[in-house]
């Protein structure tokens, strides 16, 4: 932007500034008009507007100073544009030190229950911070591994809830029978998506699993005498320390480990065994990417038609990265109605979908370590802003627009190789693809 | 279900593929109009042609791309015999062993060079781990199999020189070396037949005489027989064995690169119509207007 000729030619950068700061405070103008000036109210004759023309006047002005100062300073012509890329050299230290702080996050995790000063609000917030970081997790397989963009990923978790509440409810099976068979059929539930979509791409990927997780909910909503309707299911049973109850009778765990009976109990066992189902969801994906199958998946996100030369079967490979991220949202979905012991199709909504996906995203396609803290952050920052309920979602939103900004590929954007011969070197984010559907 | 096609009539000893009257048509156009041509074992045969030829459309239809219209393809390895325009992609590849490269470099690159060599040898490690499932669990023959499948690797790097960057991202490389690590990667799939599209297209001079090296030794070394398209004639004529001449879709001429170069047909169609047509052509022009 810079102006080589005489200074007559080019207007002075001041001019200019003012000038964009005028254009900025006009089309302000014209939204704040109809938007901050004019309130309607309830009169005697009906409806009236009330004009609040000071609220306009102050939204211009900012406007217009803001825009003139950022043009002044930030935005000013010349400027040498640094700030945003993050230079490679940090990337990778930024990917060393996550490979220390990943055992130490998890050590945290662990001892954080039982630390003195833990309260149990604390452990009930880590209870649903790890359930968005196993579900964070399982969604990663799909949308980071495999790079098939899932927007419905919700009705799995959907599909592993209802199926542990009836299969309790009407068969009278323990958590522990269910678990499994949750996974399982979210899983089958996976595959059946995936039959339809196998050869679906990028946005039209999108809409189709956008589409099923709606319909999944709506069934749900519907099919009211199998799942309840829109009342739910209620009455869940609650979950067992294998088979001994959490509860002040003779039979109940605190007894029969010779405890006094604590509400405490049943909470920390909740902790925990959210705390190892997420584990076992890492250690599965870490393993999983040292595979064949985990290669294939990255492959497949790499370049679908090279793929298919070497021989990799293509359908088979997109199935299996569905059904496993299905299955370990079963997993947690039937976690969540064992803690809830309520499940209504409220709680599966679209809402929690963007809710996963954004955790992913922000968290960088296919880090573990990434997706971990991001669902830390948006959790545990949900709950920080319960207050301010009314600036919650601006808030969000605001912290979404800045990553985009200045790590457009999430917080962990590199990519660690799954082998090596001498040297493991992070494969900086930029030459990673992020899959085409 | 087995995908071989043993009762498909035999070839005869020497030929690996037999690509019969093979046309392909996409709605009202003929990219290939009835080619047959065979590709006989333990040489290089080249596909040439003018831009527009159906060369590509060619490898489409034997590398399972594209599903040819009409034709037989059938290729008889020593696992058997197959016909081709019955198999999908990746059995293609899989089963009957035929390999390829593109024209536009298709490398993962964001996946370390080794790591692209071992996405190649996929099949036999997804057997060696169990179909996944004993590999999770950690038993089995997975880690043998994938020790092997480095090695396998490590050799094919000496050989195309890239192993001291084995551990780079495979977008880092060089054009030249992104070539070679593509020839390399479709080679690890242990193919009877490699295909390859353009190999030497925006290579310099020194870097298309390695690339000759590199594919009379894939033919004399591994016994794989190569099928290329290329439109480098220092190349086509220094490394072929037999020469292919496609132009609008129709075989125009075939046999040995000498020969092939001599024909008429092709000078015609690379150069247009030789001086002494052009001359008759004129002279009909002449005595129709008089």
């Amino acid at each position: 932007m810079a102006a080589p000729a005489s200074p007559a030619a080019a207007p002075s950068p001041l001019i200019a500034a003012v000038k964009d700061a005028g254009i900025a405070a006009l089309i302000a103008l014209g939204l704040a008009l109809p938007m901050l000036g004019l309130v309607t109210t309830q009169t005697q004759a009906g409806m009236g507007l009330v004009p609040h023309w000071d609220r306009v006047a102050i939204a211009v002005v900012a406007v217009f100073a803001g825009r003139l100062l950022l043009n002044l300073t930030l935005w000013r012509p010349g400027r040498r544009k640094s700030a945003l890329a993050v230079p490679p050299k940090v990337e990778a230290t930024l990917a060393r030190t996550a490979k220390y702080l990943g055992p130490l996050a998890i050590l945290f995790a662990i001892v954080m229950p039982l630390l003195p000063f833990t309260e149990r609000y604390a452990i009930d917030l880590g209870i649903l911070v790890l359930t968005y970081v196993m579900l964070g997790w399982g969604l990663n397989i799909v949308v980071g591994l495999a790079g098939l963009l899932d927007l419905g990923y919700v009705a799995f978790y959907a599909v592993g809830a209802y199926s542990y509440a009836l299969l309790a409810q009407n068969f009278g099976l323990s958590f522990w029978i269910c678990l499994p068979l949750a996974g399982i059929l979210a899983a089958f539930w996976g595959v059946l998506l995936g039959f339809p979509v196998l050869r679906l791409r990028g946005d039209y990927l999108a809409i189709v699993t956008l589409a099923f997780g709606e319909i999944i909910r709506i069934v749900l909503l519907n099919w009211y005498w199998f799942t309840g309707g829109p009342n739910g299911i209620s009455g869940i049973p609650r979950p067992t320390f294998f088979g001994i109850d959490f509860d002040r009778g003779p039979d109940g765990f605190a007894a029969t480990f010779g405890l006094s009976y604590s509400p405490l109990h049943r909470i920390l066992f909740l902790y925990y065994l959210i705390l190892a189902l997420a584990l076992i969801t890492n250690l599965v994906t870490i393993r999983l990417r040292r595979l064949p199958i985990g290669r294939a998946w990255e492959a497949l996100r790499e370049d679908e038609i090279a793929c298919r030369s070497l021989g990799i079967n293509t359908v088979n490979t997109k199935l299996t990265a569905f059904a496993l991220g299905a299955m370990f949202a079963g997993f947690a979905g039937s976690f969540f109605a064992t803690r809830q012991g309520f499940i209504s199709p409220e709680s599966f909504v679209f809402m929690e979908s963007a809710l996963i996906l954004a955790i992913v995203v922000l968290g960088g396609m296919g880090s573990q370590f990434g997706v971990a803290v991001a669902a830390v952050v948006m959790i545990g920052g949900f709950e920080l802003f319960r207050e301010f309920s009314d600036y919650r979602m601006i808030t969000f939103g605001l912290v979404m627009v800045l990553i985009m900004v200045w790590r457009p590929r999430g917080l962990v954007s590199s990519r660690s190789p799954t082998v090596f011969l001498k040297e493991k070197k992070a494969i900086s984010g930029a030459l990673v693809q992020e899959g085409h559907g | 279900m087995t995908l071989r096609h043993d009762d498909a009539p035999a070839l005869p000893e020497d030929v690996l593929l037999r690509v019969e009257r093979l046309t392909m048509r996409f709605g009202g156009l003929t990219a290939v109009n009835d080619v047959s041509f065979d590709v006989r074992r333990g040489e290089i045969t080249a596909l040439i042609g003018p831009n527009g030829a159906g060369k590509t459309t060619v490898f489409n239809c034997i590398t399972g791309f594209y599903k040819p219209t009409v034709g037989r393809l059938t290729l008889q390895s020593g696992n058997g015999r197959f016909l081709l325009e019955r198999l999908r992609d990746h059995q293609i590849s899989r089963t009957a062993g035929v390999a390829r490269t593109f024209q536009n470099i298709r490398l993962f690159g964001g996946m370390t060079v080794l790591e692209n060599l071992l996405v190649a040898q996929h099949a036999p490690l997804m057997k060696a781990s169990g179909f996944t499932l004993l590999g999770v669990l950690g038993i089995g023959g997975f880690g043998a199999a994938e020790k092997a499948a480095i090695d396998k690797a490590k050799a094919w790097l000496e050989r195309i020189d890239l192993i001291d960057r084995a551990d780079d991202p495979a977008a880092d490389l060089p054009y030249g070396d992104q070539r070679r690590l593509e020839i390399a990667r479709a080679m690890c799939t242990d193919p009877a037949l490699l295909c390859l599209d353009e190999p030497a297209a925006g290579l310099n001079p020194r870097e298309s005489l390695e690339l000759n090296a590199l594919l009379r030794s894939i033919r004399d070394r591994d016994g794989t027989a190569l099928l290329l398209i290329e439109h480098d004639m220092s190349v086509v004529m220094e490394i072929s064995d037999h020469v292919i001449v496609l132009d609008y879709g129709k075989t125009i001429s075939d046999g040995a690169p000498r020969a092939v170069r001599e024909d008429p047909r092709v000078i015609a169609a690379y150069l247009g119509v030789e001086d002494e047509e052009v001359d008759e052509v004129e002279r009909e022009i002449e005595e129709a207007a008089s």
